[in-house]
Order: structure tokens, then sequence, then C-alpha cells
């Protein structure tokens, strides 16, 4: 039995194509992924994301659970609303999610984590919070529904929305939330353009999403949700990392702190282990499609595919790949698809940011 | 979208066209291109190349996965079509008109064990169940 968020009806009276997204019953798409793709690029797209998990932490030592919990430090949150985003590791450094953290006060930390993960981060998090002894109390928050609105048109699609919001919008800095009642406005996303990321109570969630859908926002499928966030850089979690690749192979060293003598989670085998890999971008030079789990031949030895996709927004196939170290940005390698060796060149990522191609 | 009657088909998905000289014209059908979504690349079969029946000859690439396609009955490639090569979303706007390759079958009388359009209906329809 499939899973269903609350907008499940939503997407069904809207004509979606619905697919098993790990135990979700989810839209891949409304009709075309690609021009879905170029709204969010051009306009302001919609997105349920109610698959992933908000997480709220109570309790007094909240802030030294998480310091030790997770890799990023979380003392680089200071002002109320301020996000995180950061590896929750296990004790060989293996990621076991990817998660944003959201601190709201002393004693209320809000997390949002993955769908696949969910159950799996909840029991190790329940774990440390024994061990430790901090006495925290976890809870999921299923009683919400998550919505994405995103694009250069977003800001203002969700000011005609929720008329009077504007007085929140408009201070709300990247990266940055404010809750209001039950409502929860993030300015965040998975598609490298601007927008918010916004939690409602379940049960409003429909309404909401076609007062969205009246101020011009157009629902988007998680094919497009795939090809936006592989074009803005971001890794997904499963297939760029897991609990067995380390951050630091993974692109994610920018989250990890070692600057600090934190102890958390994770730290002395990243600390004892030699990095040999890199995550880097591919853009493929011959034509074809480059996907996950393809074979990468470099001059230093052999890599593989982690994410690809055809980029619509730059007309030809994009990918990450983890390749030994010393492979730099502009240097050729090849790829295997079938039975062919296809010319890709290394390049630095992100390749599109905020509707504009970077490389 | 409706099936064409005057068209034969195969279990993986295939159109054939059976033309008046008793060439065949081969492409995928409309559920195949509903199914994989936005096409981005086609790789089709050179001319001159000689298939056996069921063997993977073309490559249909949407934004989400990749597939081959087989070759309907045993015979040779006469011709592949460029257009669609060119402009891979065609298959998208019209599958029954963006033709992939044309072949010349070993044995005229193999079309007959190919699909009407009444079986394949039901096997699209048995699919979606």
């Amino acid at each position: 039995m499939l899973k269903h968020t609350p907008l499940n009806a939503t997407h069904r009276e809207l004509g979606a194509k619905m697919v098993d997204f790990g135990g979700w019953d989810m839209p891949v798409n409304y009709g075309s992924q690609i021009e879905e793709h170029h709204t969010v690029r051009s306009g302001c797209g919609l997105f349920d994301v109610s698959h992933m998990l908000p997480l709220d932490i109570r309790g007094a030592n909240v802030r030294a659970f998480l310091r030790r919990l997770v890799a990023n430090n979380v003392d680089k949150l200071q002002v109320s609303g301020k996000a995180l985003y950061s590896c929750m590791l296990n004790e060989a450094g293996g990621v076991i999610d990817d998660l944003i953290i959201y601190f709201m006060d002393e004693s209320w930390f809000r997390l949002v984590v993955n769908a696949g993960t969910a159950e799996k981060d909840l029991a190790w998090m329940e774990k440390q919070n024994a061990d430790w002894g901090m006495g925290l109390t976890l809870t999921p928050r299923r009683d919400l529904a998550m919505i994405a609105i995103q694009g250069p048109d977003a800001t203002r699609v969700l000011n005609e929305a929720l008329p009077g919001v504007d007085q929140i919008t408009g201070n709300l800095k990247p990266f940055n939330a404010a809750a209001m009642g039950e409502m929860f406005i993030a300015r965040t996303g998975y598609t490298g353009e601007d927008g918010f990321e916004v939690m409602v109570l379940a049960k409003s969630a429909p309404f909401f999403w076609k007062a969205l859908m009246e101020a011009g926002g157009k629902p988007i499928g998680l094919g497009a949700r795939d090809t936006l966030r592989l074009e803005a850089g971001m890794n997904l979690y499963g297939q760029d990392m897991d609990e067995t690749t380390s951050p630091l192979e993974s692109g994610l060293a920018w989250t990890v702190d070692l600057k600090t003598e934190r102890d958390f989670v994770g730290r002395k085998a990243l600390e004892s282990s030699e990095v040999t890999k890199q995550l880097a971008g591919l853009l493929l030079l011959d034509k074809g499609v480059l996907r996950s789990h393809q074979k990468v031949l470099t001059k230093n030895g052999d890599g593989e595919v982690t994410s690809g996709t055809f980029s619509p927004t730059m007309q030809q196939s994009i990918a990450l790949a983890r390749i030994p170290l010393g492979i730099a940005p502009g240097e050729e390698v090849e790829v295997e698809i079938r039975d062919k060796k296809l010319k890709a060149k290394v390049v630095k990522y992100p390749f599109v940011r905020n509707g504009k191609v970077l490389i | 979208m409706s099936i064409p009657a005057d068209l034969k088909y195969t279990p993986s998905h295939e159109w054939v066209r059976v033309e008046a000289d008793g060439t065949l014209t081969v492409g995928i059908t409309h559920h195949a291109q509903d199914l994989l979504g936005d096409m981005v690349f086609i790789e089709n079969p050179a001319a001159g190349r000689t298939l056996a029946k069921g063997e993977e000859c073309a490559v249909v690439e949407s934004v989400k996965a990749a597939t081959d396609v087989y070759a309907p009955v045993a015979g040779e490639v006469i011709a592949a079509n460029g257009d669609v090569e060119a402009s891979p979303e065609s298959v998208n706007q019209d599958a029954y008109a963006a033709w992939m390759f044309k072949m010349k079958p070993a044995n005229p009388a193999d079309v007959n064990e190919l699909l009407d359009a009444a079986a394949y209906q039901k096997l699209v329809e048995s699919e979606a169940h």
C-alpha cells in the first residue's frame, strides 16, 4: 500500500502521472517534464514535498544534542529562523542522511529529513537521545504538508495566494524561516532558484495549493525536481552519497565542520581516512545521456556517474560523478555508455543558478 | 489516444507499417512514449545493417530513462530517420508520424506474427493493471 500525501487527490484531479516514489504515490509530471522544468527557471512552480518529514526536537539540551549528532556546526545558528544544511553521519563517517536544521529557540529546533530515510533517521536520533541522556522529545510532524514554491516569480505568487504574508516574505533572507502559528515559511529550495518551502497543516494543504495555482503557480512533478536540482548541483541522498560514502568524497566537505574541537559522530573516522575521490561535474561532449552507475574512465583510474540527466536548460547531458582526485575542471574523461566510450568534460558545478547557465 | 487500426505492433511497443512495396516502417507507440516522457536522444540503426528478430537496434532516451528498440522481424535496415534524431520530441508530439527506421523483411510473411491493433490494445490495458 503506497503512502499518500494530503495533496494526493489534488494531483489526480490535475491529471498527474503518479509513480511509486520510495513507497509514496507521487506525481512524476503533470504533462511535460521539460516544460515544467522551464516553468521553474522562468516563472513559478509548485511542488508537493510532503513526503519529506519535518521533525521537531524540543528540550533544554537540543543544541548540545545537535552539536554531537550532525557534521555541520549548529553553533552557526544564532538567529531564530536560521537554517543549516548538514549530513548526519554514522560512526564510520558514512552519511545516514542529509537534512536541514532550523533553529527556532534554545528549546526548539526543527529538522527536515528525506522521505526514504525518515524512519531510520528517527530511530538513530532516538537511540542517541537515550544513549547520551539528553531527555529530548522528538516529534515527527506527519500532520504537516510541505509545498515548495520555486522560481523567479515565487515571491509574487506566495504573496498573492496569502494576502499579508509579504510582511514575512519581504524580510526573509535566503536560508531563513519564520513560523506563524502552525504555518512555517522557509526561504529554501532544491532548484537553484529563489523560492520558499512552506509547511501548513495537512488539512489546509489542498486549499493552499489551489490558491497558489490561482495566483499563477504551476504544478511541477518530481521528474523536473530531479533535473532542476542536478542543474543546481545539489546532491541527492541515495545517489550521490549514502551510508557507505564519506561526505568528503561527495562534494560535501563544505558542510563538515572540522575547524572547531567539537566531537561529533563520524568525526574520528573522517579524520583517520584518506580522501582519494571527489565529486565532479561532467558535461557530455558527445551525443547521449549520462546516467547513474555509468563508468567514468580517467587518467587516474575509474570513477562512476552518481547522478546524470539531460539538462533542459543547457540542452546537453550533465552529471555528477565520483572520480579520483587530481582530475581538474577542463580535463576530458570518457564515459562508458552501452558499448561506446563517449567524451565528457570535467566542470565545476553548479551548472545553472537563478536561470543562468554557469558553465 | 486511439491505436491506429492499419498498423502492426510488437509486445515491446514498436509499431510497424507494411508499405505497398512490402518494406516496413518502424517506430515506437504512443503508449511507449507516454511511459517514457519527454524524449531527448534517439539513435537509429545504420542503413544496411542486418537485424535478427528481437535484436536491440535503436535507443530512445527520455529525460527519465533509456530504453532499447527491438527489430520487429528479421531483415535489413534500408533507411533511418535523421529528423527524429535531430528532434527527439517529435516522437512525443506524434508517435505514429515520427518513424524511426525502414527495413526490408527477410521473410514478408513474418509480419503476420505481429500483433494487430486489437491485440495491442489488450496488451496496453493489461499493463495498466
